[in-house]
């Protein structure tokens, strides 16, 4: 085996993919070879780091150097000073780095240190295409152990002990639904993963899925021996085409070497899984639409019972476990259950990965034990909201969930706290709001999505949603009127009650979580027609101030011409002409223009 | 069959193991209200009318989907249940056009019947969105308004599950939901049958036959009966205004289930046709001329008896009728065997 001094790890995330990681990666290595490296630097396409915000990102090891903000034209320089003369570059390094004259490496950086990967093990690491890379990594043990150490049950038993719950949302545990599972007789059973992944901005299962296949595939096989089930599917959306992509090489690699498919290890046990594709709703990812999908039919959630654990894919009794979920397993089959309840807390034991969005400066993937506080997540490892604003607030559980606000930031994050206070886990989007976020917007936005992505079956989500997005509308438009606050609560707990799945029981959350915590703005977009935030746009006008120097730029771009004045004198904006296209604000060069 | 108990509103109750919540329900004479639930179809949970309050349960779950078990403690009309229910009716008819006047339905509608006994008067969500779409008339015996349409998915189910021609589906997601066909290019370009399942088992106005004559539910007098069109029996239940069949309804028969085809459900108007043959007519010089039934027996008998001397029984042949019973085809090939003595007979149907 060829022995390399270097390592260049190129992110090759779906984020840093579609920055132009492919040609940062090409060029490196036409490069490497031009200057004749080849024997000595390898570089390798890995998975998410997690610091999406700074990408394409490069790692070069043994320094451990971190390049943020990577593009093709600055490769040269990299290799040339610091492969050939190793002198790391550091003005491309990610800023905080640097300290004063000092070089942190990678794992010395904020955003890395109070972060603990397990799921995310080998995500940034290892070549997801190439199994070697893998195996290296203990890949495949734990199916080995599992296989020829240890009876199904002792499995289910280990899984129960580790405590683990499910990560794609309802937190169930994961031991316990196997064994509804194992304990049926049947001619067939199935075991699917789950990795529809529709919670908009969260993008935990893609990376997993993308930067390292096969511990889902090795995990499918651990929980497929476990219940008895030896045919597996993955359910991934279609729009994730890099993860499809490196799951079918992994799968395809993992059947060549025997690890799927007949007499793994020669154990008597067969395992075969195949990809199912989904369309993108949101309701596939609810467990019995999941089913009906793979079935050929419309993705519609039905009643529950009958669980699929007793009648799932084509009435067999069935698992379906999330991709994160699964990540988990193959840890702990190799390092036991007392390694993985020793992160986290004694009801939520393990690590959660959160794809942090919105108001934050550290966009991307975190993995921390559960019990971490908020404020460790969002300041610490998120270095707080952009451009100096105020936290508002964050939304966990992305649609389903509710909004967090400063009051409750010190919470621990695990299933039980997280609900307790009206949120809840999800399946790890965690949006941050701050004082420029408007609450009913937000909840509207939320709504939005829940209404359209609706399976349409039922009346109280299908219709009741609807009515609840009008009401928010009109609040939003300066149409509200008195009693819509309190008709926004009765129709959602009343869909809350009574719609038939879980999309539609939990769509009910943002809103009644923001009239919670936020009432006062509602109030003044009804009472004041005004919107605090300065958001929703009907409720805005734009007006300036004395501080006009007349230079006449915002009069000169406005769109529609409304704005009048003399050079030199204070202009006047025509509100009623007004578009609020917010092109004078941008323009004026003192800051002279208000919206209220 | 092994019983449980139950608790249903503070009642304890022995109940069958294998009951359905609404099956125990109605084992004991409560009366839940249910939509979108038909006993031969499985259960689909839709509409949500028939939530029940079970103790320990996170939220209301519906009667019609959930199994009882020993212990089970439930309430069928408590407030919150009422409560739920008031609120889907008026979220159904929010997006219903609230046209009970000028409706055929109404009177044998699911939805003004239960907004009436509700207290549900549309009120609540008036001036919210409503759908507007064209109404589907491409089919020749049947119309679909799906502005009247509360997606309880009976019509697609029954289709489905019980004709197996899925000719019928849905289509859209959330609020813009609706039953459709393939690339919606109207009804009578799918797979449809035409056999009218759909329209009699739609709660509402949305699948209604053609049927030019009006009336109102209350105005017709129900008679049931036999299909004639075939040997299957199928029982069906003729509505009669003014000595009139202006409709057939499926009655719930041992051999069609409360199914029909579109000859039953729909080929009834031959009924009171001014065309239809009511008196046997015998030609004469080239004229059809009404007879009486005894004139035209003896004609019958007396041209058979004469062509079979001269040219003998098996010169006569018998072609019956599958609109005729199993009886009635049975005693014509016997005539034509032992009477007129020849093996010639036959039938549409070669029974
Ligand atoms: C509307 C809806 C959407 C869901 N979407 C997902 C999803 O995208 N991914 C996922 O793993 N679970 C999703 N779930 C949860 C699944 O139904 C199911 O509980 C989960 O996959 C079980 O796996 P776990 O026990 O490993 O968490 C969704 C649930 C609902 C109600
Ligand atoms: S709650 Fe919504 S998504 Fe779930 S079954 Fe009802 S309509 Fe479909
Ligand atoms: S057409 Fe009638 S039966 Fe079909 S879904 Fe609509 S209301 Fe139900």
């Amino acid at each position: 085996m060829t022995i390399f001094r270097s390592h260049v790890l190129m992110c090759s995330g779906t984020g840093c993919v579609s920055s132009n990681a492919d040609q940062i990666l090409a060029r490196f290595k036409e490069k490497i070879k031009e200057v004749g490296l080849e024997k000595e630097v390898q570089v390798i396409k890995t998975g998410c780091f997690g610091l999406c915000e700074s990408g394409p990102n490069v790692l070069i090891y043994p320094e451990g150097s971190f390049y943020s903000h990577m593009s093709v034209d600055k490769v040269d320089e990299v290799v040339d000073e610091h492969l050939l003369k190793g002198r790391i570059v550091k003005k491309y390094l990610y800023k905080e780095s640097i300290d004063k004259d000092l070089i942190k490496s990678v794992d010395e950086i904020n955003f890395y240190k109070k972060q603990k990967r397990v799921a995310l093990k080998n995500c940034g690491i290892i070549d997801p295409e190439n199994i070697n890379e893998y195996i290296a990594m203990n890949g495949y043990m734990a199916l080995g152990k599992a296989l020829t150490e240890m009876n199904p049950d002792e499995v289910i038993q280990l899984i129960k002990d580790s405590g683990l719950r499910g990560r794609g949302g309802g937190g169930f545990p994961t031991g316990v639904k196997w064994s509804f599972a194992a304990r049926n007789k049947a001619d067939q059973k199935y075991m699917i993963c789950n990795a529809d992944e529709g919670d908009p901005g969260a993008f935990m299962d893609r990376s997993v899925l993308e930067g390292d296949p096969h511990t889902v595939i090795e995990a499918m096989a651990i929980a497929g021996y476990a219940i008895g089930a030896t045919k597996g599917f993955v359910y991934v959306r279609a729009e994730y085409p890099i993860a499809v992509n490196r799951l079918e090489i992994a799968i395809n690699q993992a059947k060549e070497k025997g690890l799927l498919g007949k007499n793994i290890f020669n154990s008597g046990f067969d395992f075969d899984l195949e990809i199912r594709l989904g369309a993108g709703a949101f309701v596939c990812g609810e467990e019995t639409s999941l089913i009906a999908s793979i079935e050929g039919h419309r993705g519609m959630s039905r009643c529950k019972p009958p669980f699929p654990a007793n009648q799932g894919l084509w009435t067999r009794p069935t698992i379906i476990n999330n991709v994160e979920t699964l990540a988990n397993i193959t840890q702990i089959v190799l390092n036991g259950s007392k390694w993985f309840r020793s992160f986290g807390t004694e009801n939520s034991p393990g690590t959660k990965v959160f794809a942090l969005g919105g108001k934050i400066n550290n966009t991307g993937l975190v993995e921390i034990p559960m019990g971490t506080t908020l404020r460790e997540v969002i300041y610490d490892i998120g270095g707080g909201c952009p451009n100096g604003k105020e936290f508002k607030a964050v939304q966990t559980g992305g649609p389903s969930g509710g909004c967090i606000t400063k009051e409750n930031i010190d919470i621990p994050i695990d299933f039980d706290t997280l609900t307790s206070i009206g949120s809840m886990m999800g399946s790890g989007g965690m949006i941050v709001m701050d004082e420029d976020n408007c609450m009913v917007d937000i909840a509207r936005f939320f709504l939005d999505f829940t209404v359209d992505e609706s399976c349409g079956k039922c009346t109280p989500c299908r219709d009741g949603t609807k009515k609840m997005h009008e009401i928010l509308d009109n609040i939003t438009s300066g149409k509200g009127i008195n009693g819509d606050i309190e008709k926004l609560l009765d129709l959602a707990y009343t869909i809350k009650d009574s719609a038939l799945c879980g999309l539609g029981q939990t769509a009910p959350n943002p809103v009644i979580s923001t009239i919670r915590y936020f009432r006062d703005e509602y109030e003044a977009h009804i009472n004041e027609k005004r919107c605090p935030a300065g958001v929703c746009k009907p409720l805005l006008s734009y007006y300036i101030t004395d501080n006009c120097i007349g230079c006449t730029k915002c009069a000169r771009n406005c769109p529609v011409n409304c704005i009048s004045g003399e050079v030199k004198k204070k202009h006047v904006i025509d509100t009623n002409a007004c578009i609020k296209c917010g092109s004078c604000i941008t323009d004026c060069p003192v800051n002279a223009i208000i919206k209220r | 069959m092994e019983k449980i108990i139950i608790i249903i509103n503070g009642k304890e109750a022995q109940v069958d193991k294998n009951f359905t919540i609404l099956q125990a329900a109605k084992s004991l004479g409560i009366e839940v209200p249910t939509i979108c639930n038909d006993n031969r179809l499985v259960p689909h949970g839709a509409c949500r009318m028939c939530v029940v309050e079970v103790k320990n349960a996170r939220a209301l779950l519906t009667a019609c989907t959930t199994p009882v078990a020993e212990g089970m403690e439930i309430n069928t009309h408590s407030e919150r249940v009422i409560n739920s229910r008031k609120t889907t009716l008026e979220l159904m008819i929010a997006n219903h056009p609230l046209d009970c006047l000028t409706c055929s339905k109404a009177g044998n509608c699911k939805l003004q019947d239960y907004c009436f006994e509700y207290d549900v008067t549309g009120e609540k969500f008036s001036g919210f969105d409503k759908d507007d779409l064209p109404i589907d008339d491409s089919n020749d015996f049947y119309t679909f308004d799906p502005n009247k349409c509360i997606l309880c998915g009976k019509c697609v189910k029954v289709c489905d599950e019980l004709q197996c021609t899925s000719a019928i589906g849905f289509s859209g997601r959330g609020f813009s939901t609706h039953v459709s066909h393939p690339f919606e290019a109207g009804m009578d370009y799918s797979t449809c049958v035409s056999c009218g399942n759909c329209v009699s088992v739609c709660p509402v106005g949305a699948l209604m036959p053609k049927e030019k004559t009006k009336f109102r539910e209350w105005e017709v007098k129900k008679t049931q009966t036999t299909c004639s069109y075939c040997g299957v029996g199928c029982q069906i239940e003729l509505k009669v205004k003014n000595n009139k069949v202006v409709g057939v309804d499926p009655a719930m028969g041992p051999s069609n289930d409360g199914l029909l085809c579109v000859k039953g459900k729909f080929g009834y108007k031959f009924i009171n046709h001014p065309d239809r043959l009511k008196i046997p007519l015998i030609k004469k010089d080239g004229v059809f001329n009404e007879a009486t039934w005894d004139e035209a027996y003896d004609l019958i008998a007396s041209k058979i008896n004469e062509i079979k001397k001269e040219h003998g029984s098996d010169s006569i042949a018998g072609l019956s009728s599958a609109r005729a019973t199993n009886e009635d085809n049975y005693l014509m090939q016997k005539m034509m065997r032992a009477v007129i003595g020849t093996n010639n007979i036959d039938h549409c149907a070669r029974l």
